[in-house]
């Protein structure tokens, strides 16, 4: 299999920009501009950083966890953020978006650290049966939020904010993304120190690295990129599982090698679900969670048995 | 140098280490044998801080464990345990290049990609270093780690059971590769033995555990000695002289 540079990926990538942008726009003469600046710049940009978030959120939880399944939304990450939500909504209704996130991240942190927790003390450690104890923990945090939010009439409410969709994002409502890029930074720095990790504690204390400051600053940043992206676009379900595996089986492990990659094919796989997902029914929208959780969950079974196979 | 003294670790109500003092000679090659369960592996983990001891002290280079720089112990101590699952799909050549990680962090420099271009060809790894290493057979895989912990260029080498896994030709390959270490480069090994004739045939220096305790160490040359095997093993030997090389048949 021959390895294609990973800044090719930049090519699909400024085409589904392009193609995002201006989709359509023939239709609305004299507006472009500012249906541009308003409505399509917001949504390209929050659908690139979302997708590198996800994706780099899924790689260094594979890593760190070492398991290829588990990602934000099979660790229960993403099911504490949602919990975040609800008491964000409850405790907080006048909070700004950037106080929500706060307490959203809190959540997110304290739910992932549970799941690491119990995966420290489980001698257990079969590939499916670690994704599967954290889409039960998940499970357990989501039946939860359910019964409070039930209690509090919020259900409509925080399905509504939970249900990943970026036509909502304009001017205003998506610049709390941009956070995400020092963090982004930050993976992209550690990348070499979260692979020596990924060998284990043993080979980690060998060669000298802090192995429990890596692990916990990995856990740190996933819940801090899917805290971002849960308040801004929602639950994106998939992408953080799938994309790591596809890069994994062209540029390998080495996430320095493969990093780079990864974040690129995040942004490029959630443009081209958003854009499908906008085309199938135009006018009408298909809520890009679908278009993600349908295409993804096709990869995933192609990838699964593949593994199989072997 | 590393030194040992009264080195205790207890899983449960059991001394799995019991008070074990032990200077281990710089410049050699010293080899822990005894039955199993004699706790050698743990010793070993001990020495190398992977194993949190439960008393006593271990000294290294006249510094004890708990002093040193974590980083820093790593440019002076490498160890390889005995079961390395390792799942990510990197190339050898990737795995040999975190040995490096103690001084690069990273990002590696001419030299240290030296270093490791060395260590794959002193473990002829060359023709197979862009390999993905779950594609390589046990063997080759132990070779890969092996020759990460030598591209880690630390003066004291530990290693558990290297052996495990490897053919004839390998090993004894392995076990000249570390003589060679330790001639030509002035390494320490301390290595976990099971086969008493690889010992005998290539360590300085012998140490036997039995039941968590040291119960004799001295030279090769001494503790190749029918009385000596006898009460570690429980076990009769016949001990010949071949090619100047003491072999033991105790079959």
């Amino acid at each position: 299999m021959g390895r294609i540079r990973s800044v090719y990926l930049l090519v699909p990538l400024i085409l589904l920009t392009f193609v995002s942008l201006f989709l359509g726009l023939k239709d609305f003469p004299g507006q472009a501009r500012q249906i541009i600046a308003l409505s399509r710049l917001p949504r390209v940009l929050s659908i690139i950083l979302a997708g590198m978030s996800m994706s780099i959120g899924g790689l260094i939880m594979q890593q760190i966890a070492k398991n290829r399944f588990v990602s934000p939304t099979t660790a229960s990450t993403v099911d504490a953020a949602k919990a975040g939500v609800l008491a964000s909504l409850i405790l907080f209704p006048q909070a700004s978006s950037l106080g929500k996130m706060v307490v959203v991240f809190f959540f997110a942190l304290a739910g992932t650290f549970l799941f690491m927790a119990i995966l420290r003390r489980i001698k257990f450690k079969n590939a499916v049966f670690i994704p599967l104890l954290g889409l039960m923990l998940g499970g357990i945090i989501d039946s939860l939020t359910t019964f409070v939010a039930y209690r509090y009439d919020l259900i409509q409410n925080i399905n509504s904010w939970l249900m990943g969709n970026f036509s909502m994002v304009t001017q205003g409502r998506y610049e709390l993304l941009y956070l995400s890029l020092p963090l982004l930074a930050v993976a992209f720095l550690f990348a070499h120190q979260f692979t020596i990790a990924g060998l284990g504690e043993e080979f980690a204390v060998n060669l000298g690295l802090n192995y429990n400051f890596i692990v916990n600053l990995g856990v740190t940043i996933v819940a801090l990129l899917s805290a971002l992206v849960i308040i801004t676009a929602g639950r994106i379900p998939f992408l953080g599982l799938i994309v790591p595996n596809v890069a994994s089986l062209y540029y390998g492990d080495n996430l320095k090698a493969s990093i780079t990659a990864t974040a690129l094919l995040g942004s490029v796989f959630l443009l081209a679900a958003d854009l499908l997902g906008r085309v199938i029914i135009a006018p009408y929208e298909i809520p890009i969670g679908l278009t993600v959780g349908v295409l993804g969950s096709m990869i995933f079974l192609f990838l699964i048995f593949r593994s199989e196979g072997r | 140098m590393i030194e040992l003294r009264q080195v205790v670790k207890r899983y449960g109500d059991v001394n799995v280490v019991d008070h074990v003092s032990l200077a281990i000679p710089r410049g050699k090659i010293t080899s822990l044998i005894g039955p199993n369960g004699a706790g050698k592996s743990t010793l070993l983990g001990v020495m190398s801080r992977l194993i949190k001891k439960d008393g006593g002290e271990v000294y290294i280079d006249g510094q004890e464990l708990s002093q040193w720089d974590h980083c820093l112990l790593s440019q002076r101590v490498s160890i390889l345990r005995q079961q390395n699952h390792v799942d990510l799909k990197l190339t050898v050549r990737e795995l040999v290049s975190f040995g490096r990680f103690p001084y690069a962090r990273g990002s590696l420099q001419k030299h240290d990609w030296e270093l490791v271009d060395q260590a794959l060809e002193y473990l002829k790894l060359t023709d197979m270093q862009d390999k993905y290493i779950q594609h390589l057979s046990g063997g080759q895989r132990q070779r890969a780690f092996l020759a990460m912990v030598i591209a880690q260029d630390t003066d004291y080498i530990l290693l558990d059971e290297p052996l495990n896994n490897l053919d004839m030709q390998h090993a004894v390959e392995i076990m000249r590769i570390l003589r060679s270490l330790v001639n030509v480069l002035g390494k320490t090994i301390v290595i976990v033995l099971h086969d008493i004739n690889f010992a005998s045939c290539y360590s300085d220096y012998i140490v036997a555990m039995r039941e968590g305790r040291v119960v004799q160490e001295g030279d090769q040359d001494l503790m190749m000695n029918a009385q000596v095997l006898k009460n570690i093993y429980n076990l009769d030997f016949a001990i010949t002289e071949i090619n100047e090389q003491k072999i033991c048949v105790y079959y």
